[in-house]
């Protein structure tokens, strides 16, 4: 089914199944985008898992992003889902403030999304209830910050053998 | 009585091993830890830490111009670097709007395949290596310096390659080029048939490597395998066909699978990729040679830089390469996320653009990352030396792991 059809369908199927969870959609470039409600999207990836019109049962990737200006909605956090037989694809989005950065964890159902998961936090803060192993991937364990939010620099100002202010980045 | 026997082996505290397999071994291709908990000679369990060639790709990229990011991408999966490189491009020219040539396709085409012929060419002998047998990694290696050859005359370097450009290749295939490919392309079948003598039907590689590290499909599924390493599982999954880019879809190639998941079938999946790359790229240039001649780029000012003699005499050509190099080109804002078939499977860069110079977020799904989890559960039960072909038939590259 083409992106519009996929839209539609997808769409509909949502607000019936979660009313208010489901908050708006549209389509960027060739992706039906979808932007739920923090509280309901495991349930919604779920859903669209075990429908058997749809059923997207491979997690492409997941992706935070921070938006510093939106207050209130600092961080968000992306899905890419994918129906390999039918060759659909569409994306999730949630959007949840700084100050309170829990998301229930995908791991019960895809397995991939536990490095995934990690590599969030590692990089945003984005705290998973219910993973099995949250912690640092990439990083190492005793850096206290997220380094991936807008706040930080590229570099963390600690070197003393180079001077940026001449040719600063 | 046996019931009674079974109970008290039951109560018997086992001591477990661990066995660090440390950062820095020869066996790892990369650098990647693992620590495993084991039972005499059988792995129970693994714990990986990675992050050790960690060079924070994705906080570079909010802080560098679009034609500027593609260096970055080479230094992914290293032992392909022309696929990283042309799917950051063909994302780029996604956001834009840019229509690239059919001439230009094809192209991109030959150098994405023989990027791919060399990735598996260093996984397929690295596996004989990991079983003792040197001779032919040895030999098939001559077959990735021709391929370097041809990189060297088209961008100037061998592994990192950064070719190509947003809107097109730097440069036309020049004679010496299309002379190094003819020729590549007439030396590689008996040398890869060479190969495969030693290796494919070998009685002690087959028996080191059937059944080692299996995972099924739906496993696989499950943990987003892509690539090779779903082929060998059973799905046959390729975005080449799926989702085709670069005019893939006028190619005539099938997809290699196949059925245990375990290190053999992906050594045959790689086989098989290998000789189709071949098909392609023979494909290819007979389309070339239809196409009309001198093409090398899509007709974008705004983007693609104009060749220097233009920069010196030329007005316009001096304003356009002024504003590419100082970043004041007009980018749609917007996000996309496209996706190509590298050499370990689906990799993608989910791109959001904000109008500015630089990408507001650049995350890049690299396909090592999120197959390399599932190796716990692979290893899970065998022994050390089936962990070690394991590893190496997953074709992990630290890398593109670690970004």
């Amino acid at each position: 089914m083409d992106k519009e059809t996929l839209l539609t369908t997808v769409q509909d199927k949502l607000k019936a199944e979660f009313g208010e969870g489901f908050i708006s959609s549209e389509i960027l470039y060739d992706y039906p985008v979808f932007t739920v409600k923090r509280d309901v999207i495991i349930d919604v990836i779920r859903f669209l898992y075990n429908d058997e019109g749809l059923a997207f049962q491979y997690l492409t990737t997941m992706a935070a992003i921070h938006y510093p200006d939106n207050k209130g909605q600092e961080l968000c956090l992306t899905y890419h889902l994918h129906n390999l037989p039918k060759n659909l694809r569409i994306r999730l989005k949630i959007f949840f403030p700084i100050s309170d950065p829990h998301v229930p964890t995908l791991t019960p159902v895809f397995s991939a999304a536990n490095w995934m998961e990690r590599e969030a936090f590692d990089f945003y803060g984005v705290i998973f209830t219910g993973h099995p192993n949250l912690k640092r991937i990439l990083n190492m364990e005793d850096m206290t910050y997220h380094p991936m939010r807008k706040e930080y620099p590229l570099e963390d100002g600690t070197r003393e053998d180079k001077d940026d202010r001449m040719f600063g980045r | 009585m046996s019931n009674d026997k079974n109970t008290n082996t039951d109560l018997i505290e086992k001591d477990y091993t661990t066995l660090n397999l440390g950062p820095t071994h020869p066996a790892t291709h990369g650098i990647f830890q693992n620590v495993l908990k084991m039972d005499g000679e059988i792995i129970m369990d693994s714990e990986s830490t990675i992050g050790y060639i960690h060079r924070a790709f994705e906080k570079l990229a909010e802080r560098r111009p679009y034609y500027q990011i593609t260096p970055i991408t080479d230094r992914m999966n290293y032992c392909s670097s022309p696929i990283n490189n042309m799917g950051w491009h063909m994302t780029v020219e996604k956001l834009v709007g840019i229509e690239i040539p059919k001439r230009v396709q094809y192209m991109r085409v030959i150098i994405m395949e023989l990027a791919r012929i060399s990735d598996h060419i260093i996984c397929n002998s690295v596996i004989g290596v990991d079983t003792g047998a040197m001779t032919g990694f040895l030999y098939i290696f001559q077959m990735r310096e021709r391929i370097y050859d041809i990189y060297e005359e088209l961008c100037g370097a061998r592994l990192t390659t950064n070719i190509g450009r947003i809107g097109g290749l730097e440069r036309d295939f020049t004679p010496k080029a299309w002379d190094f490919l003819d020729k590549f392309l007439k030396d590689f079948p008996p040398a890869l048939k060479e190969f495969e003598n030693l290796l494919m039907r070998n009685r002690i590689f087959m028996d080191r490597t059937i059944k080692c590290g299996p995972i099924s499909a739906e496993r696989a599924l499950n943990y987003s395998f892509s690539g090779p390493n779903l082929r060998a599982a059973g799905v046959d999954y390729d975005v080449r066909v799926m989702n085709p880019y670069s005019s893939y879809e006028e190619f005539d190639f099938i997809i290699p699978i196949g059925t245990n998941g375990d290190t053999y079938d992906r050594f045959m999946v790689r086989e098989g990729e290998m000789w189709e790359s071949v098909k392609i790229i023979q494909q290819a240039i007979e389309k070339i040679k239809k196409e009309p001649t001198g093409i090398f780029h899509a007709d974008v000012p705004e983007f693609f830089l104009p060749p220097k003699e233009e920069v010196y005499n030329n007005m316009e050509a001096l304003i356009y390469h002024f504003k590419i190099v100082m970043g004041e080109t007009e980018i749609p804002e917007g996000e996309v996320y496209h996706a190509v078939e590298g050499g370990n499977g689906e990799l993608g860069f989910y791109l959001i653009s904000d109008g500015g110079r630089t990408p507001y977020r650049l995350h890049l799904r690299r396909p090592c990352f999120i197959y390399y989890q599932a190796y716990a559960e692979m290893i899970r039960g065998g022994m050390l030396s089936d962990a070690i072909l394991t590893m190496s038939s997953m074709n992990v590259i630290a890398g593109e792991l670690d970004a």
